[in-house]
């Protein structure tokens, strides 16, 4: 008995151990990569081992920061705006249908809940947001299709309001004089901040991740995310030179240019970030994730 | 309207007021293109609008079926998505019971903070991380893992015979922690009773995972597989964009409907085959939905959707 769980034991820790490792083994080579000398790379490819050091990658990234440093600052300004706008959205509207007395309580929850079930698709969505809205190229493109609110966490904040805010609470407040919308400020939100975090974090992620948006609605280069910027990179490795007003020509630029480990290197300044927050977020993340699932 | 009636509305208006935001916005984003999936029945013509252009019945969806493109993307896209639904399923309950065996909270909440990590990352930082691993010229498999066995070098960005295991094995790495997380809380709540009695019945650790773990989580293990069945039109697009580096070459293994919806509209410009083909997923995965959340309901009613 005692030997078998044991045994059972090492196997989860070997097990665990091995899947981890491969969890965290691509991330290492990327970073590697990113520094080891373009020599290195061209003899032996990307490798653990490489020949030579090199920080010249980062050096051209630093030359650019231009490009980049623009490119964070629209990352982060779509994250900042639009989480906030979609927590106050989301909010705003799972409060009034987490009330009993609301007029056309089952309209509204199925109005939301119909929007999981089923979707125009890609063309209408695209077509309405350049024919109709014309979104094209401007930083609404960046923030609001798809992402701005999710009828999946007006559902399971409308869950939270109704679970564990007390209805006394309200009418209590109501009684010494304030109105609806006061009562939902000062009472409900404050009470709400566990689902309040919870959501703002994974809306804080998908923007910080989206790539998606910037990739179908924009294509000035001025209005990329970090994302849009590593997206066009992998496959149009100029992209920086060209659009840069430091190279005098292209072809100078590309000739001092360490192609294969700037790659890495831009990779890594795109994942770092997140790298870095995420011990200090990851408890959040992991509970958020079973709240989602029980829904 | 009576008093009374008017009155009620008169009351909840500043509450109506705090939802329109949101719900102009799902009307906006989402019922919007519901009605614009008209376009699929129309010859879109921007000279006449929308609205004006000539409606041609179901011409687009006899192009579409016509083409041996649309039994590729269906294939495709329910082999892959059957393939991760089982393999995802039986390694994410592996880990889960794994973790669970894991006493030791401080290694616990390691493993599970790495093996959640993935999920974290854009599938852009994804591509270029099989890009390390796969590029031909400068590969970790090419250069260091294929000679050290004695292969040759494969060129695995123009060979489409090994994309479904890559793209497969890139879908567990990056989505097995998350399923994990959410079957790891379904053991944890199983009360600790059941295992104290087996214990001192003399079941061993084994006969435990067997006859006590994995039937009483079978519930999840059901409705989570159901819900992710009703999904099997639907796929990952970034993992089918991004990771093959949107190669046309490998397009007969790494085209799935949305990759196909995607490059006929923005690519081709070809506004009435793409719109067919999404309105043949969103009839269809509709209806999935709806019969996997009948079949959740025959199962147990809490835990269906509606």
């Amino acid at each position: 008995m005692a030997h078998e769980s044991k045994w059972i034991k090492w196997l989860a820790h070997s097990v665990l151990m091995t899947f981890s490792f491969a969890c965290l083994i691509p991330f290492a080579l990327l970073i590697i990569s990113s520094i080891s000398s373009e020599q290195s790379i061209i003899n032996n490819g990307y490798s653990f081992f490489p020949q030579e050091f090199s920080l010249k990658a980062y050096d051209y990234l630093w030359d650019h920061w231009g490009e980049l440093g623009r490119a964070y600052g629209i990352t982060i300004f779509i994250t900042v705006v639009g989480t906030a706008a979609s927590l106050a959205m989301t909010s705003m509207l799972a409060y009034p249908m987490s009330r009993q007395d609301i007029p056309w309580k089952n309209f509204w929850a199925f109005f939301v809940f119909f929007t999981l079930l089923f979707n125009g698709g890609l063309v209408p969505t695209y077509l309405i947001y350049t024919q109709v809205f014309e979104i094209k190229n401007t930083i609404w493109a960046l923030i609001v299709p798809g992402l701005l609110m999710n009828g999946f966490h007006v559902l399971l904040v409308r869950t939270f309001f109704m679970t564990s805010v007390p209805p006394a609470l309200i009418e209590a407040a109501q009684i010494d004089g304030a109105g609806e919308i006061k009562a939902f400020y000062k009472i409900v939100l404050p009470l709400s901040m566990p689902i309040m975090a919870t959501i703002g974090l994974f809306e804080a992620i998908m923007y910080w991740n989206d790539w998606f948006n910037g990739m179908t609605y924009v294509t000035d280069p001025s209005l990329f995310s970090i994302q849009n910027i590593l997206n066009r990179i992998i496959t149009d490795i100029q992209f920086l030179s060209n659009n840069s007003n430091l190279s005098s020509t292209a072809g100078e630029a590309m000739a001092e240019m360490p192609t294969t480990s700037v790659r890495m290197a831009i990779a890594v300044v795109g994942v770092l970030p997140i790298l870095i927050a995420y011990p200090f977020f990851q408890k959040y993340f992991i509970k958020g994730i079973t709240i989602g699932a029980v829904k | 309207m009576d008093e009374v009636a008017k009155n009620r509305w008169k009351r909840f208006a500043p509450l109506l007021l705090l939802m329109l935001p949101g719900l102009l916005y799902l009307l906006i984003n989402n019922y919007l293109p519901m009605f614009g999936m008209i376009i699929a029945f129309k010859d879109i013509n921007f000279a006449k609008g929308i609205f004006g252009s000539d409606w041609i019945g179901l011409k687009n969806f006899e192009y579409l079926f016509k083409t041996s493109d649309a039994f590729i993307i269906t294939r495709n896209t329910l082999l892959y998505n059957g393939a991760f639904i089982i393999v995802n399923t039986l390694g994410a309950i592996t880990i889960a019971i794994l973790l669970n065996e894991i006493r030791a909270k401080l290694y616990q909440r390691f493993y599970q903070s790495v093996v959640i990590l993935p999920h974290l990352i854009s599938m852009v930082i994804v591509s270029y991380l099989v890009f390390a691993m796969l590029s031909s010229d400068s590969g970790l498999l090419n250069k260091s893992i294929l000679p050290l066995l004695g292969l040759e070098e494969i060129s695995w960005y123009s060979s489409k015979e090994y994309w479904p295991y890559i793209l497969t094995t890139v879908n567990i790495w990056k989505g097995i922690g998350f399923l994990s997380v959410i079957y790891l809380a379904s053991i944890i709540s199983i009360d600790p009773e059941y295992y104290e009695a087996a214990t001192l019945d003399g079941a061993s650790k084994w006969q435990q995972i067997r006859k006590i773990t994995v039937p009483l989580i079978m519930p999840v293990i059901t409705i989570m597989t159901l819900l992710a069945i009703g999904r099997i039109f639907y796929s990952d697009f970034g993992l089918f964009y991004q990771v093959p580096m949107d190669s046309g070459i490998l397009s007969d293994t790494t085209s799935v409907i949305d990759t196909y919806v995607y490059r006929a509209l923005m690519n081709l410009g070809d506004i009435g085959m793409s719109s067919a083909a999404g309105v043949y997923q969103s009839i269809v995965g509709f209806v999935l939905v709806i019969l996997s959340n009948y079949t959740v309901r025959k199962f147990n009613k809490e835990n269906a959707l509606f």
